[in-house]
């Protein structure tokens, strides 16, 4: 019962990491259809920031993650006004080069800037301080993740559904050029995309780093990949779909860790995407996708 | 209040518009006609700086608009309710009324302009918390031209708002946009209704292949047999 308890915890904060970071990237696709394939850099510049505050003697946790959160919506919003804005007409396939030509920059930036190696950033580490209830014993992280993840799903459903640019963005999902015509910038309406991504990579950022106490150059490079997984999972372009897509992935993953014998506990990514790779052979749509035959219109 | 002046329009290296001049005064209801591909919503287009004008000008108020985006000459006061209606399906009727009124700042004013449109269009009210989607064609088109009203507009262009409807709603549509005039406001309509558009135009256009063919009173028009058999053809109801 214990062990079920606490396992089912660490699942739903796996789980909301990823949900985390498929939020931002569907929120991204959704109003302008790229794959920001350099999502994943932001867990690495909130990383390294991190990093940085702690080597020049800023090193407390109420400042480091304000800061964090901040420097990661700057960048997001930064790169979308220098790399992503200016290829927005260009076919789709020049978004995503653009998208891995910004994360390979980002990555070697982070490379030649401070290192090749993994740096340990303990700042964020008392995140791991263990607290027990009754018997049983989770970590302050974990409470964290599901929590604030919650609590930034509930504030991004009222800001899609009370505001008018959350409505603009929601209508942009389906017919940019009307939203336009009714007198909503363009430009406004993605920059927010992107704010929004950005924060919520920042959170991730914050529980990643804490969970793994290091950084490295090559950091945000699965959690993209799996971010993206969760996302196909739940429905591409669907927000909901990738909240679910992020659990289901959380709680596949630590399903089969508990599940796999010792000697088969290499295998565990295979086993979830073959996993996952079925569920699709079912639901070609995702999760919570709506079905679409070739032809259909999408307003 | 609108002078269309020599505009032509490209696509890559087609021209879907050459050199057309029209205008639109204050107080008007001006209907451009003509058949399927001859450049209509390409001129629309070109109005609201979705597509850029490759020649000539078009003036607003007497000041040349042709270098602002979308966002600004809708804020100017021009507006369109596209072809096919393109209501948010994903939105509420409510919300699509609150995005269209996205450019205003006067909280009580939108209040006040969405009450007197729900009752002149109870059948929106009955459907606010449904989804664009869920909605009739009718009501689609009904919604699309109250959505775009709510911006509050000195300009209004309908591209085909006729398109696809039965009859009956057909009248409806046309009742609503003739009505619009005692409200102050200047229209441009796009149909291919040239019959039932032409009873509530004061001025026709006719566009052909890009050209403009005619330019006239709607009465002249429609009381020319000649006429409308050379433009409209024949098989027009
Ligand atoms: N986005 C586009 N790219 C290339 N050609 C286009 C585009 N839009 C329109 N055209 C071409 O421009 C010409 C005029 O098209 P337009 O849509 O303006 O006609 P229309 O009068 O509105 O026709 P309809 O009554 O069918 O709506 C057509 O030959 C069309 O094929
Ligand atoms: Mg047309």
């Amino acid at each position: 019962m214990q062990y079920v308890a606490e396992q089912a915890l660490n699942a739903l904060s796996i789980g909301a990491e990823y949900s985390l970071l498929a939020l931002g990237l569907a929120i991204v696709f959704s109003v302008m259809g790229l794959v920001n394939f350099a999502h994943g850099e932001f867990l690495g510049v909130g990383g390294y920031i991190m990093y940085a505050m702690a080597l020049f003697g800023a090193g407390d946790i109420w400042m480091i993650l304000p800061v964090c959160l901040l420097t990661v919506v700057i960048t997001a919003v930064l790169l979308e006004r220098v790399a992503f804005r200016p290829v927005r007409r260009a076919p789709a396939t020049t978004g995503l080069l653009t998208a891995f030509g910004v994360a390979i920059i980002l990555q070697n930036v982070f490379l030649m800037g401070v290192s090749p190696r993994p740096k340990a950033v303990p700042a964020v580490a008392v995140l791991n301080t263990t607290v027990d209830i009754g018997s049983f014993t989770f970590t302050i992280l974990q409470f964290l993740e599901a929590g604030v993840t919650a609590i930034a799903i509930v504030l991004l459903v009222v800001f899609m559904r009370r505001t008018k640019l959350g409505l603009a963005m929601r209508a942009a999902a389906h017919d940019f050029t009307t939203v336009r015509l009714m007198g909503v910038r363009a430009n406004r309406v993605i920059a927010t995309a992107f704010a929004i991504s950005g924060f919520l990579a920042g959170l991730a950022a914050i529980f990643f780093i804490a969970r793994r106490g290091a950084i490295d150059p090559f950091m945000g490079l699965l959690p993209v990949l799996k971010a993206f997984v969760a996302c196909v999972l739940g429905g591409f372009g669907s927000l909901p779909g990738a909240v679910v897509g992020g659990l289901v992935l959380g709680i596949l993953e630590v399903v089969l860790i508990i599940l796999l014998p010792d000697f088969l506990a290499g295998l565990r990514d295979a086993a979830v995407f073959f996993i996952i790779g079925a569920i699709l052979v079912g639901r070609p749509q995702g999760i919570l996708g709506k079905k679409a035959e070739l032809g259909d219109k999408t307003a | 209040m609108l002078e269309v002046d020599n505009v032509s329009v490209n696509y890559g290296a087609v021209r879907a518009v050459h050199s057309v001049s029209l205008s639109v005064d204050e107080g008007e209801i001006v209907t451009l006609l003509g058949p399927n591909g001859a450049g209509k919503t390409s001129m629309l287009s070109a109005i609201i700086g979705l597509v850029p004008v490759a020649e000539g000008t078009v003036t607003f108020e007497g000041q040349n608009i042709n270098r602002l985006d979308t966002e600004s000459r809708v804020a100017r006061g021009i507006t369109v309710t596209p072809e096919g209606r393109h209501v948010f399906a994903n939105l509420t009727v409510e919300e699509n009324l609150i995005l269209g009124a996205a450019i205003r700042r006067d909280a009580d004013g939108v209040a006040r302009d969405l009450e007197t449109y729900l009752d002149m269009f109870p059948i929106l009210r009955e459907r606010f918390k449904q989804s664009g989607g869920s909605l009739s064609g009718g009501e689609q088109q009904m919604l699309a031209v109250v959505r775009a009203l709510m911006s509050g507009p000195k300009l209004l262009m309908l591209d085909e708002p006729s398109l696809g409807l039965a009859p009956q709603i057909v009248d409806q549509i046309f009742k609503l946009i003739s009505g619009l005039r005692d409200h102050g406001l200047t229209l441009l309509v796009v149909e291919q209704n040239a019959q039932e558009a032409l009873k509530f135009a004061d001025r026709a256009y006719i566009l052909s292949s890009g050209n403009l063919e005619f330019a006239g009173t709607a009465e002249e028009l429609r009381t020319s047999a000649d006429l409308m058999k050379a433009y409209i053809g024949e098989g027009v109801s």
